[in-house]
């Protein structure tokens, strides 16, 4: 896989002081989902304004597709497009007006064909003559969509573009989304839905304090930090754990009904068979067992936490 | 030069004028209406000649001007401003455009809508008053310039904004009694000395007087000065706009 955008070693600091990146480094690459997660003002709209040159950087540098987003910036721009986090549109114009304004901003050919077939993907098309103001907010998140797709982007940003979207619309962005990946689109996501970076993302990057933490492919994250946990229920409650199943850390739960063994996955050995074997030596019976994976949500909250660091 | 960007601000801006058509059209016309019943009937009738021409000639035009430079200022002021006010401003930021395209696009427009309402200001002028131009050419390129320059002061004034207040202030402020002192509705030869002297220091003098030699071969001042005057304060507003764009200055953060 090819590296289509590369940020190198880049630093915002703004005029009051505040560092709002120090230092980040990330490469992506070309037809990736990659979900940009962190914590409220950890620095990941400004990565994503800084690389969309909505605001300046302070030191460092950024490619997209080789070409320079400063001293090349006709070209790195029109490569990307970007979804912003807040709704800001102009709300008495048509929808129609102003897909095909920032189309022509961009400065791709007219084409009318192409844009009807955005607004149809995205469930616009018998509004595209309605005024902005007319359309509910997840409407209008939808033209912010059309509009930044409109001029054929090969990189797009999505800041939180989930945000106060009911669940139906929610699911019809993520299927937009896979198919955007389909066509080859690279895409960088930033949520607060952590079962949407779950769900929809090929490797998860997190930032914390304008730094990013760690970027890993999102199985392999979630199979190195993730914990098993298995629920072992009896018939009869005890109160207290017998002394040979000490060795399990075992927690227990539900009135003394359940007992709870956490093991690693990557282990050779889980020690689920000697822990049952026990389990059954200290004449205890079962009446259901359980497993349960930790959630990206446990591992994230792990990491900014820095339990997990 | 991304000349497609150029044309997608340019029609934007002017579909938001044709939008409000009737508006945008029918309130210069009333007004000047208005102008020539008030200065024009009531006071004029009572003036007779101004350098040789009948007082409701004389004003047209001042009010070609008054109109135009407000119009300019306020239209092209806005038209920046909005996209910061509402937020859309970051699409501006993201495309592949520099700064010259973005002013091309909006100082275009508004000039251009400028231009529509002072050619209609004319028209309508010529309801009530006798109108010869001596020097048509001359007199469009005099119109065609102020409407230019004005968009390029009223584009740094929207640039400069930080509220809808502040985006009034100057036009209000500063434009509008330029305008009014600057001989829009008499002669400079008709004030005392001492307020002669003080109006050379206006720069709207220059320019309507330029703009009245056109119409009737006579002016206050030499109509090289206001060739002059016009050039000048067109340099200004472009070098404003040069350091802008080289500072950022209120673009980025």
């Amino acid at each position: 896989m090819a590296t289509i955008l590369s940020v190198r070693d880049l630093r915002k600091t703004y005029a009051s002081g505040f560092e709002a990146l120090k230092g980040v480094s990330l490469d992506i690459e070309q037809g990736e989902i990659l979900a940009l997660l962190g914590p409220n003002g950890a620095g990941k709209t400004t990565l994503i304004s800084t690389i969309c040159g909505i605001t300046g950087m302070s030191s460092g540098s950024v490619t997209v597709g080789g070409h320079d987003i400063l001293s090349d910036f006709r070209v790195a721009r029109e490569m990307i497009g970007l979804v912003p986090q807040e709704i800001t549109l102009e709300p008495f114009e048509r929808v129609w007006n102003t897909v095909r304004f920032s189309r022509g901003l961009f400065g791709k050919k007219r084409d009318d064909s192409y844009l009807e077939e955005i607004l149809r993907k995205l469930s616009l098309w018998d509004k595209k003559d309605s005024a902005i103001k007319e359309l509910s907010g997840g409407m209008q998140r939808r033209v912010l969509m059309a509009k930044a797709l409109s001029h054929e982007p090969r990189v797009l940003f999505l800041d939180e573009p989930t945000a106060g979207v009911d669940v139906e619309l929610r699911k019809d962005m993520w299927e937009v989304v896979n198919g955007l990946k389909a066509d080859g689109v690279t895409i960088i996501l930033t949520t607060h839905y952590i079962e949407e970076a779950e769900a929809i993302s090929d490797r998860v990057a997190v930032i914390s304090g304008g730094e990013i933490l760690l970027v890993e492919d999102k199985a392999d994250l979630m199979r190195r930090m993730g914990q098993k946990q298995l629920a072992v229920q009896l018939t009869e409650p005890i109160d207290a754990i017998p002394d040979a199943l000490s060795d399990y850390q075992l927690e227990q739960s539900g009135d003394g009904h359940v007992l709870i063994y956490t093991y690693d996955t990557r282990a050779d050995r889980t020690g689920i068979t000697r822990l049952l074997n026990d389990i059954s030596a200290a004449g205890l019976v079962l009446q259901d067992v359980q497993t349960r994976e930790s959630s990206l949500e446990e591992i994230f909250v792990g990491l900014v936490s820095g339990e997990a660091a | 030069m991304n000349w497609r960007a150029i044309r997608a601000i340019y029609q934007f801006e002017m579909s938001r004028f044709y939008r409000t058509l009737t508006q945008s059209l029918i309130s210069p016309v009333i007004s000047t209406s208005l102008y020539f019943v008030v200065f024009g009937a009531a006071i004029g009738s009572r003036i007779q000649e101004v350098e040789g021409v009948s007082y409701g000639a004389f004003i047209v035009p001042g009010l070609v001007m008054l109109s135009v430079m407000t119009q300019s200022i306020s239209s092209a002021g806005f038209g920046i401003y909005f996209p910061k006010f509402i937020g859309t401003f970051y699409e501006l930021l993201s495309a592949p455009i520099s700064f010259l395209e973005i002013v091309v696009g909006y100082v275009g427009a508004a000039a251009t809508k400028a231009l529509i309402i002072g050619v209609l200001i004319l028209i309508t002028s010529m309801f009530f008053v006798d109108l010869s131009i001596v020097h048509p050419i001359a007199m469009l390129a005099f119109l065609v310039l102020t409407c230019l320059s004005f968009a390029l002061l009223g584009f740094i004034i929207g640039i400069w904004a930080r509220s809808f207040e502040q985006l009034q202030m100057i036009p209000l402020l500063v434009v509008t009694p330029l305008v009014f002192l600057g001989g829009s509705f008499y002669s400079i030869s008709m004030l005392p000395p001492f307020w002669q002297g003080i109006s050379f220091f206006n720069p709207v003098v220059y320019l309507i007087s330029g703009f009245r030699w056109s119409f009737f071969g006579t002016s206050d001042v030499p109509v090289g000065f206001s060739l002059l005057a016009i050039a000048g304060f067109t340099a200004l507003c472009l070098g404003v706009i040069w350091w802008i764009f080289r500072t950022g200055w209120r673009l980025r953060d």
